[in-house]
């Protein structure tokens, strides 16, 4: 039966990535923007200009360089980008490690402040508490993502210098890593400088990015657990003697994260998708900063490996978030 | 000590602040940190789109060198080029090549090299854009320390190209064995520094090369960071985290330079703001363009909106250029303008109308100097309507000569030559021109071919007088590169806009 279902998303998977791959092929050729005019030359003259299109294959139809495109992405070959003539598969390939390990710090840091706002403001509720954290979702929903950036970058690297305002790690550590994906790496080598060095890199954009998200979690699970509190289960739990925090972790919550779990899976998209802007303002060497330079430069090639990427790690995700829903709901479970 | 909760938090806090970032005191600089406002794609210099991207060519010049060296003040001076010169009829060019010099692998530069570099350079299917000025030399052949190579159409401008767009030596051996693919990731030059790290979108790290010819660096080592934010660059500098940044907002370049342990160096770069007009519609009508020239203060639009830092020019040349001619001037007389106006029939109440093109923070307040131009446009009698796009979109309607009646533009010309300002901008048959009236075309075209330097710059200056008379074109100010730096460094612009560090020392 969940074989059955896999499967099935798989499929769907597999339809949308088509889907998102025509989209987007036909979208950047048609909007305004030819990558040929930006790379002329003083001088350059019509001949110049034919040759460049036959280079880079733009003399075609759309249909024809979308079937040639497609060919190459079945064996692989996701073309080569214009700018930086290097495979196109490779360059996301390498930026794909630092845009998850951002995401997945960012979605750790929503959870952890979300989660203990919700937890805090259930234990507290109906005082001036409550009241405050409430306060403090809406101002840190009210603010998008990059504002937050600019915030901390004023606070934390300029009037009070703790963080580093731009890159991944410093230049003099990258050497020391055989992996794209640093921060884990350094953890399973216990290479804790190394680690330290890339938290003080990345904890700004990724709390940037966490701010607004802690908010919704933050809410949603509040309410959740409120609304669980006046379940039949926990006012039973109440009267066996349990403590308060007890009834709340133990009792309240684990049905009441399950509603703020398909959330953070939707969310957590939305969340990568926000590295574009975020790791652009702190020069954060991942896919979103290389998706705005492609953008400038219609980069076709390299546009549509990034957006096929993107769009894969959405459905990725979203399914890795149905199916742990499926395990953590009994009701689910046993369907 | 007692410790409590609170003191134990600030010693907490403290000790993360020692940890994370260690900010660079100006007075002891080891490694030099530069936050630059781009990215570097690729490290081949003659070939793709980088090639002639103007921003990036200081990171170039970092690591390559050029044929011909060029001055600070734009000027040519010997290279790896010791001499260079054409034959008597023109149907030659020689180069004589400097010797002693080391690549950076240890293996010594030959005039092989040179002539390798130019011969790849002028092969259609290598994709050097500037292909079409390189293959006007043929039969390059070495002679004991001499490159010669025939003359296959004359171009007075060829040695100019030499320290211009994709004008660099490649090491023919080590190309030759690593590929194109090796040397993109192993790239060597002759040039003052040696790739150390490359990071894409990250950073380059940079050692002096110990054997350049031109002498060693100050700076042993130095770190280019990518850093591609203005406001990031501003904290960057602000919090010692780099020691020099460009490009940044005019009146944080003041509020930078102010502060303690930061200074600042502008000068005029090899940039105008200018707008195309376009031999379309209310356009062609001559007493329309030149109304819109006399309409603009320029100095008002440097002064308001750019702090100051401009330069007004009349025509496609800045001081610095070859062919500048400072007794061409445009004045600011909006009475002319009113009257030129309603000659054509056109008044405050009854405006001439049309569209003006232009990008938004691409350039520094780009949008904003469009609104005041209109403003001051509609105080004489011009409705211009404002079109915002994308700098891809400006080139694509450019190539197909399709811009609106007026277009906000900035034209770089780092050699400092008329045919690569006014000559590219304003040749009809050029994709790159807007105004292709016959007229101009006919005046432009003996240029391209003069062999006699006096009588081509004079032409030039000749038809910029010709284009200012008739307003085809619209050129507003020289721009003026801000650099803020720690105190400790001392800065030395290049008027081309490339940032050197070669050029930084310790103050």
């Amino acid at each position: 039966m969940i074989l059955r279902r896999v499967l099935l998303r798989l499929l769907t998977t597999l339809v949308t990535l088509l889907g998102v791959s025509v989209i987007v092929f036909v979208t950047i050729r048609v909007v305004p923007g030819d990558p040929i005019a930006m790379m002329l030359p003083p001088g350059a003259t019509d001949d110049d200009i034919d040759r460049l299109r036959r280079i880079y294959g733009l003399d075609r139809s759309i249909a024809e360089q979308y079937f040639i495109w497609l060919s190459g992405v079945v064996q692989g070959d996701f073309g080569t980008s214009i700018q930086t003539r290097q495979p196109v598969l490779n360059l996301v390939l390498r930026r794909l490690p630092a845009t998850l390990e951002l995401s997945i710090m960012a979605l750790v840091i929503a959870m952890v402040i979300g989660g203990f706002l919700a937890l805090t403001g259930t234990r507290l509720r109906g005082t001036r508490t409550e009241g405050a954290i409430d306060v403090t979702n809406g101002m840190a929903l009210s603010v998008p993502d990059f504002l937050w950036g600019l915030v901390l970058i004023l606070l934390f690297g300029v009037l009070w210098p703790v963080f580093h305002i731009s890159g991944r790690i410093s230049p003099n550590l990258t050497s020391e890593f055989s992996t794209s994906f640093y921060l884990f790496e350094s953890v399973f080598r216990l290479r804790f400088d190394l680690w330290l060095d890339l938290v003080s890199h990345m904890f700004m954009p990724a709390l940037a990015l966490a701010i607004p998200l802690a908010a919704i979690i933050g809410q949603l699970l509040k309410q959740s657990l409120k609304e669980t509190m006046h379940l039949d289960y926990v006012t039973l739990s109440r009267t066996k003697g349990y403590g308060e925090n007890h009834v709340i972790i133990r009792e309240a919550l684990p049905n009441a994260v399950l509603p703020t779990l398909t959330l953070i899976g939707v969310q957590f998209t939305f969340l990568i998708g926000g590295t574009v802007i975020i790791e652009r303002l702190f020069s954060y060497e991942g896919l979103g900063n290389m998706a705005i330079d492609a953008v400038i430069n219609r980069d076709l090639p390299l546009i549509q490996g990034i957006v096929i990427l993107f769009a894969l790690l959405f459905t990725v995700v979203n399914l890795l978030v149905d199916m742990l829903y499926a395990v953590l709901n009994p009701r689910l479970r046993h369907a | 000590m007692k410790l409590s909760r609170r003191s134990l938090l600030q010693m907490s806090a403290a000790s993360v602040a020692l940890t994370f970032v260690k900010p660079v005191l100006a007075q002891s600089i080891d490694e030099l940190v530069i936050a630059y406002n781009v990215n570097l794609p690729s490290w081949d210099p003659t070939v793709g789109p980088s090639a002639v991207n103007p921003t990036i060519q200081g990171l170039y010049q970092s690591v390559f060198d050029q044929f011909i060296l060029q001055k600070p003040d734009l000027s040519p001076a010997p290279g790896l080029l010791t001499d260079w010169g054409w034959n008597e009829d023109r149907t030659q060019v020689w180069m004589d090549v400097r010797e002693g010099v080391k690549w950076h692998d240890g293996s010594d530069f030959t005039a092989e090299d040179v002539r390798w570099s130019l011969e790849r350079a002028a092969r259609e299917e290598t994709g050097n854009p500037i292909q079409f000025v390189w293959g006007t030399l043929t039969n390059h052949r070495v002679e004991g320390n001499r490159v010669i190579a025939d003359v296959a159409q004359f171009d007075p401008t060829i040695f100019k190209w030499m320290y211009f767009l994709t004008g660099y030596v490649l090491p023919k051996d080590y190309y030759e064995r690593v590929g194109a693919d090796g040397f993109e990731e192993a790239p060597i030059g002759t040039g003052p520094y040696m790739v150390e790290q490359y990071e894409r979108n990250a950073f380059v790290q940079l050692k002096a090369n110990p054997d350049y010819w031109n002498g060693v660096p100050e700076f042993e080592t130095v770190t280019i960071r990518f850093v591609t934010d203005a406001t990031s660059r501003v904290a960057e500098v602000e919090s010692g985290g780099s020691h020099v940044t460009l490009e940044v907002p005019y009146e944080e370049y003041d509020r930078l330079r102010a502060r303690d342990g930061l200074s600042g160096t502008h000068a005029p770069v090899s940039d105008i703001a200018m707008i195309f007009f376009n031999d379309i519609d209310v356009m062609l009508d001559d007493n329309v363009r030149k109304a819109a020239v006399h309409a603009i203060d320029k100095q008002l639009i440097i002064d308001r909106l750019l702090e100051g830092y401009g330069v007004p020019i009349h025509t496609m040349q800045t001081p610095e250029y070859l062919a500048y001619d400072p007794s061409i001037e445009v004045e600011y007389d909006p009475d002319l303008a009113r009257e030129l106006l309603a000659e054509s029939g056109y008044s405050t109440d009854e405006p001439v109308r049309f569209t003006i093109q232009t990008t938004r923070g691409f350039k520094p307040k780009d949008y904003e100097m469009i609104q005041a131009i209109v403003g001051m446009w509609r105080r004489v009698g011009i409705e211009a309507e404002i079109e915002v796009y994308e700098v891809a979109r400006h080139f694509e309607l450019r190539a197909a000569d399709d811009l609106a009646p007026a277009a906000f533009y900035n034209w770089g010309n780092s050699v400092g030559d008329p045919t690569t300002s006014t000559g590219f901008a304003m040749f009809g048959p050029s994709p790159h021109s807007v105004w292709d009236s016959e007229d101009l075309v006919e005046k432009i075209a003996p240029l391209w071919a003069e062999s006699d330097e006096e009588a081509r710059i004079e032409g030039w200056k000749e038809v910029d007088r010709y284009i200012a008379e008739n307003a085809y074109v619209l050129p507003l100010f020289q721009y003026v590169q801000p650099i803020v730096h720690a105190s400790g460094v001392k800065v030395t612009p290049h008027a081309s806009g490339a940032l050197l560090p070669h050029l930084m020392t310790r103050a």
